[in-house]
Formats: C-alpha cells, structure tokens, sequence
C-alpha cells in the first residue's frame, strides 16, 4: 500500500492541464460551466485533438491507439478533463463499441472501425434498450435474420442517446427466438445509413432532444459486421455495461459542478446575505462533498483492482458502488443548483439551447437550473436502474 | 372537527372534478398550453359559471361567499388536473388582497368583474435580490399629488402577462430589508411600462413586469406586511391542497404503471423493493393530507405569530413530501416518466414549483426553528 500520487503522476496531471489550457477553445468551457451538454461540433472538434495527442482512447491498448497509461493516468486523464471542464471522449465510440470489437471483433473489424472511432470520425450511438427492454434488457425481441450474406433486422429500440448526431449504430437482436432468452442474441454494427432505419426524436420533461427511438424495418446488414459469435453477443453487452458503469461515477464532473455551485452560493443573497453563509445550505453543499471524496477513493480502489482482475471475469461489487452513488451526488448537486437560484431556476426552455434566455427574465446563471435538475433525473434510471444495481449487489456479492 | 364534506361542498367537489375530467385530460393541457395565453379562456369562463371565481368573496361584495374549506376543495381538484388557469394569483393572492386589504368600495369595483371571470390579477413581489423574503423590497412607492407612483422591476410575476391589475408591494420608507415600509399597492397593467411574458417549467405563464412612475389606482397599504403575511399565509394553505391533489394523481398513476408494467416475466409492482417505495409515497401523501387540512384551518388565525409557525410547518411538511412523491414517481416508472409525453413527469414539475413557491422547505424549516418550533418547552 503506498496511497499517494508519485511525482511522475503529478507531473502527468500538469501535462494534461496544460494541454487543455493550450488546446480546448474557451466557448467550449465556458458552455460546459454554464451547465450544458458540449454541442456535437465541440465534442468532434476536441475528440480530433486528442486523437492527434494520442489520447482519444485511453482505455484502448497501445496497438489501437491507446496511450498505454497506467490505471492511475487514466483516472487523473477523466478527472482532470471533467473538472476543467472539456468533453470527455465520445462514450459511445470509445468506451463502449471500441472495447468491444478489440475484445470481440474480428482483425478487418477493428483496421475498419477503430481508426474512425477515435478521430470520431464515425459517431456510434447504442442500440440496447426497447420499450418492453429495459431494466429486463435481456427481455428484447428486436431480431435478426440471417439470409445468405446479410442478416435482417426488424424491430425499435429506443432511449437511443444522440441518434440524430451517429453515423453508426451498434445493435442487440435476438438470433436465436428458441435459446433461453440470454443466449440467443447477437451484436450487430449497423450503418445508419442503410434503407429501413428511421429516428424519431423523444422530447425528455425539460424540453430538451436528447434520445431517441430508433426503428429498424427489413435493414439489411452484411454478415461480416456480426461481432463475436452468432447468439454469443450477450456476452459483449455485459462486457460493455461493465465499461459503462466505470464511467458513472464522473467525480470529476461533480467537482466540478459543486464549485460552480459554492460561486453562485457566493454570488446568491438569502436572508440579505451571501447563501453560502446560511449554515443549512452550506452543510448540504459539505455533505455532498463528503460523499464525493468518499466516492473519489473508491473510484482509486476500483481502479488499483483493475489490472489485478483482467480476465478472472470476475464481477466487482464496486462498479454498482460507483453507480450508485455516482449518480446519487449528480442528483443531489443538481438539486442544490436549483435550489440556489431560488423562483429563478423555473424559467422554461431548453437547458441545451442557446440564447433561451433572450428575455432577460432570470440571471443568466440561474437559466435551466430547474431544466437540468429534472433531466438528471434519468441518471438512475438508465445504464441499469438503481435498483437493478442493488439487485445485482444483493445477489452476486451477498449471495441473497 | 368534522373531515366530511357537507352536501354542498359535495357538489362542489364533484362539479368540479366532472368539468376537469371532461375538459382537462392529458392532450387538452398540451393544448392549452401550446396557445397563446398559455391557459384556457373557455375554461375559465366555465369556472365562472359554475361560481369558482365568486368563492373567496362574501356575497355583499358580490361573491358566493366561500371559506377555507371552500378554497381547499377547489384547490385539490385544480391540482389533480394541474390546471394552467390563473385561479391562484386572482382568486388566492388577489382575492386575499381584495378581502383583507381593500375597502368595500374597490371590492365592489372589482369582484363582480373577477367572479364573472373578466378581471384577472397578479402578485407582482419577486425581486432578483429578494428570493423568499417578502419584505426585501426595493422597488418604490412616493407619493404624488394625492396618489402614489411606482418605480421598480419585479419578475416571476405568476400570470403577470394576462392580469389587468398587479398588486405590487413597493418601499414607502424604510431600508431595502426593513419590515416596515412595504407598501401595498393597486397598479392598472397599462400602467406598467413593460410585460415580458414567458412559460414557467410547470408549465404555467409568468411575466417580469417594470414599472417607471407608474400610478397606482389604490394604495392597499401604506405600511403592508402584515396584509402581505396573511395573503400568503392563505396561499400556502391553497398550495398546500394543490400539492396534495397533484401527488394523489401521480401516485395513483404510478401504482397503475406498477401492475402493468412486466419485466422479468412479473409485474414490476411484485417486486417488494418497489412495494415500500410506493407505501413511503403513500404515508407521506396521507400526511400532507392531514396538514393540507391543518393549513385551511391555522391560515384563518388571527395571532399573526402563531400563524406564521403553523404555515411554516405546513411548509415543510407537504414540500418534502412533494419532493418525495415526484421523485419517487419518475424513478418507479423509469425511462417512460422522463418524456414530455407522459403525464408523471409535468406533475413532477409542478410539485417541484409548488415546493418552493413562498420558500422551499429549507427556508421554512429555519424559519420555523429560528421561531421556536411547534412545540414550548415546559
């Protein structure tokens, strides 16, 4: 045990500092600090300037184009570029599809794929969740059959985050309708280009167009784009969620909103007074932060672990830690954001879009508050709701 | 103390629910809010026949001479529907106004208008500095000739875009944060100099309204907060009954979706961890039920203090569990109750307005402690 950062990581934390003073256009941070989702342009812009530095995929091993850091690098790597704050790379494509095809794919798969993931050349979305899917993701009956050279897809999937913006989709279908219900389906990577795909968007209750249904009528994908084995793709989505809920704890990007929100508590009077001065407020605001270090360290733990549990295949109770509580501190830090701004957060309009504030009814600071606390409240619902997650905690680690 | 409603409260209970149930389903809400005023007229018009507007006026001044278990009733069924119709600025806030600061002749003037439904008010206090203090005021009031002028920007003025008169509270003396000094006036819309109107997230319009020696009609009061207290103290009782109206319905809505709703092969309402979330949903309404009634009656009291405690605490009580209830609506629905097309979600929204409008629990919660609580010590 040696719990401190060497100073060879101190130093990889002022190089990655450094490069976003350098390199991420300001209207971009200041986008982000007002509290809104980078704008497609942002997240390819700065995706490309990673790539160009060699650290579009830090997950990625060293022959794909990852950077070959340490599990400590890559933690400092995602915590310093939410904390500054700039986009993070495109989920999507690099932490969720990329891994999959290196540890599924075939060798044409990832010379076709990898390469146009990390420029973002290609934006992937994910085509999981159904209507009757959710929770129950193994429950989906989108399906797919093979004829000749191709295999077709028919079905919808929907809460398809950033349809409109992908050029790919990569899709669980249903192969084998007779198998158990886990065993008979297979990864697909679809072109969303192809004849048959249609996106409906689905307006989340802030207003804002963030998923959407994606429908698949007799889409015809070629049979080299299968991942893995046919009826074995079950095992690349449980790979892939895996991934996925490493990402949920975000510590940085909960640090990062709670020092925008101690400046506004700053900036805001209650009772004629700074509201960081209200003892209440401010043990609210101390109390998340408690959570967060907590959270930090545990994030450090699960990352430690991870070169130690490579290939045992072993679940860690820890990734349903971080999404739990992850998701928990966002939840609470949003609240508080409103809470701060007071009748001011109630404004309406789209959180994402500029310029909503053309009224000049509400400081611009306390625009959307209101709109980005009822949006997050989907963070526990997606990605394996937070009861599905306690589930799987009760089941696969207490052995209930 | 009786809890059951009377014949006559009956009928007015059910008159309502039958012409929100006919009129205000899901879509007819997206359409009125889609239109221009963001409300109903037709609608309103129908409350009017049916005597809601008249409800909080006594019958001399043209009123039907309702109270506040009259005001309860209506309140709850307007929160069952989430109804986008300015019933709580003219007849809760400006019709407080009305009854507790104006003389009989202004109310003569003005409640016939208000109960036949061409008259519509709104409660211009929010300033960007004053967030939940009623009595942090720096717009102005000076006097001129025999009237009065105001000078100042007030914003979040619920329905402040389709009120013929605001009622505005503006500084006659005192510092910016003084008790005393607020000022209660009566200011015609054409006299403000701007109404910018916009949509809440609730759903509801609202406007920021300036004013640049505007004359008001009426001087309400020279020196007001204890008339602005008690107005307010009846508006919370009101959304106390529109919070528990709001949360019945979702819950309600969320129980349906529980049973309905199958993932591995049950009904999702079979899995007991939901069964306690949706029980904690339940005792938390119940409670707010019993205060929503504990409101009606404490927000008639005459001995301002103890008024203010027991509004504090209906407070706290109903906006914790108004956070509750919403929250715990979205997450047992999951995916489906985070889009605009399912009506869970607008009740959230609501609730979340509801909590904080007057002071969110918090600002009540210090309020009510910094006065002693409920409770003395011995």
């Amino acid at each position: 045990m040696e719990l401190k950062f060497t100073e060879a990581e101190k130093a990889f934390r002022q190089e990655v500092r450094d490069f976003l003073a350098a390199e991420l256009p300001e209207a971009t941070r200041q986008h982000m600090i007002a509290g809104k989702s980078p704008t497609k342009e942002m997240v390819v812009e700065w995706q490309r300037k990673l790539n160009a530095r060699g650290w579009a995929a830090p997950e990625w091993p060293v022959e794909h184009g990852g950077p070959g850091w340490t599990p400590a690098q890559k933690y400092i790597f995602r915590e310093e570029l939410q904390m500054w704050p700039a986009p993070s790379p495109l989920g999507f494509n690099i932490n969720m599809c990329g891994p999959v095809v290196i540890e599924f794919g075939t060798e044409e798969q990832k010379k076709r794929f990898l390469p146009r993931m990390r420029n973002l050349d290609d934006w992937w979305c994910q085509g999981f969740s159904e209507p009757g899917a959710g929770s129950d993701l193994a429950g989906l009956k989108t399906k797919a059959v093979r004829e000749g050279d191709h295999w077709v897809i028919n079905g919808q999937k929907t809460w398809t985050t950033l349809a409109q913006h992908a050029d790919w989709i990569f899709v669980l279908a249903r192969t084998n309708p007779e198998a158990k219900k886990q065993e008979g389906i297979s990864f697909f990577l679809v072109d969303m280009k192809t004849p048959g795909i249609s996106v409906r968007p689905i307006i989340t209750i802030e207003g804002g167009h963030e998923v959407n249904e994606v429908w698949f009528d007799d889409v015809k994908v070629p049979a080299e784009n299968l991942v893995g084995e046919e009826n074995k793709g079950w095992d690349c989505a449980k790979f892939l969620l895996g991934n996925e809920r490493f990402g949920q704890a975000r510590v940085g990007a909960s640090r990062e909103r709670i020092r925008r929100l101690k400046t506004i508590a700053k900036e805001t009077l209650d009772n004629g007074r700074p509201l960081i001065e209200d003892p209440e407020f401010r043990r609210q605001v101390t109390e998340m932060e408690v959570e967060l270090k907590a959270l930090e360290m545990t994030v450090m733990r699960v990352i430690a672990n991870e070169t130690k549990r490579a290939g045992t295949g072993k679940p860690d109770p820890a990734t349903s830690v971080l999404k739990i509580k992850g998701t928990e501190i966002q939840q609470g830090v949003s609240e508080l954001l409103m809470k701060a701004a007071g009748p001011y957060a109630w404004v309406d309009g789209d959180p994402e879009a500029e310029g909503s504030n053309e009224w000049e009814v509400a400081p611009d600071w306390a625009f959307g508050l209101a709109g980005i606390y009822f949006n997050w409240r989907k963070q526990s619902i997606y990605g394996g709701s937070n009861e599905i997650q306690r589930n799987i905690m009760a089941k696969a680690f207490l052995g209930l | 103390m009786d809890f059951d409603l009377n014949e006559e409260q009956s009928l007015l209970q059910d008159s309502i629910r039958r012409t929100l149930t006919d009129r205000y389903g899901f879509e007819a809400r997206r359409g009125f809010m889609a239109s221009e005023t963001g409300w109903s007229r037709e609608l309103w018009a129908q409350y009017a026949e049916l005597g809601l507007l008249g409800l909080p006026f006594s019958e001399e001044d043209g009123g039907f001479g309702g109270g506040a278990e009259e005001m309860l009733i209506l309140a709850e069924q307007m929160g069952r529907f989430i109804t986008l119709e300015p019933w709580f600025s003219t007849l809760v806030l400006g019709g407080g106004f009305l009854r507790h600061g104006a003389d009989a002749g202004l109310r003569g003037e003005l409640v016939p208008g208000i109960a036949g439904g061409e008259t519509l008010l709104a409660f211009a206090q929010q300033e960007r500095q004053s967030r939940y203090d009623l009595h942090d005021v720096q717009t102005t009031a000076k006097r001129d000739g025999s009237g009065w002028v105001i000078t100042g920007r007030k914003g979040m003025v619920l329905h402040g875009d389709t009120a013929d008169h605001f009622i505005v509270t503006a500084r006659t003396g005192g510092g910016q944060r003084d008790r005393q000094g607020v000022g209660v006036f009566l200011v015609p819309k054409g006299e403000a100099s701007s109404i910018r109107g916009f949509r809440q997230v609730d759903g509801s319009r609202a406007a920021e309204v300036a004013f640049e020696n505007a004359r008001a009609s009426h001087c309400l009061s020279e020196d007001g907060m204890d008339l602005v207290d008690r107005v307010v103290d009846e508006a919370i009782a009101a959304l106390a009954a529109e919070a528990v109206g709001a949360m019945d319905v979702v819950h309600g809505m969320t129980v349906d979706y529980m049973k309905t709703r199958t993932q591995f092969g049950r009904p999702i309402g079979s899995f007991q961890a939901l069964q306690h979330k949706a029980a904690d949903m339940l005792v938390a309404i119940e409670q707010s039920r019993s205060m929503a009634y504990f409101a009606a009656m404490a927000s008639r009291g005459e001995d301002a203090a103890e008024r203010r405690r027991d509004m504090h605490a209906v407070k706290v009580q109903v906006g914790r569990a108004s956070r509750l209830v919403g929250q715990l609506s979205i997450q047992l629905h999951g995916g489906i109750a985070m889009t605009m097309e399912y009506a869970a979600g607008h009740y959230f929204k609501r609730l979340t307005v509801n909590e904080a409008t007057f002071g969110d629990t918090d600002h009540h919660l210090r309020a009510l402690s910094d006065a002693g609580g409920l409770v003395q010590a011995a």
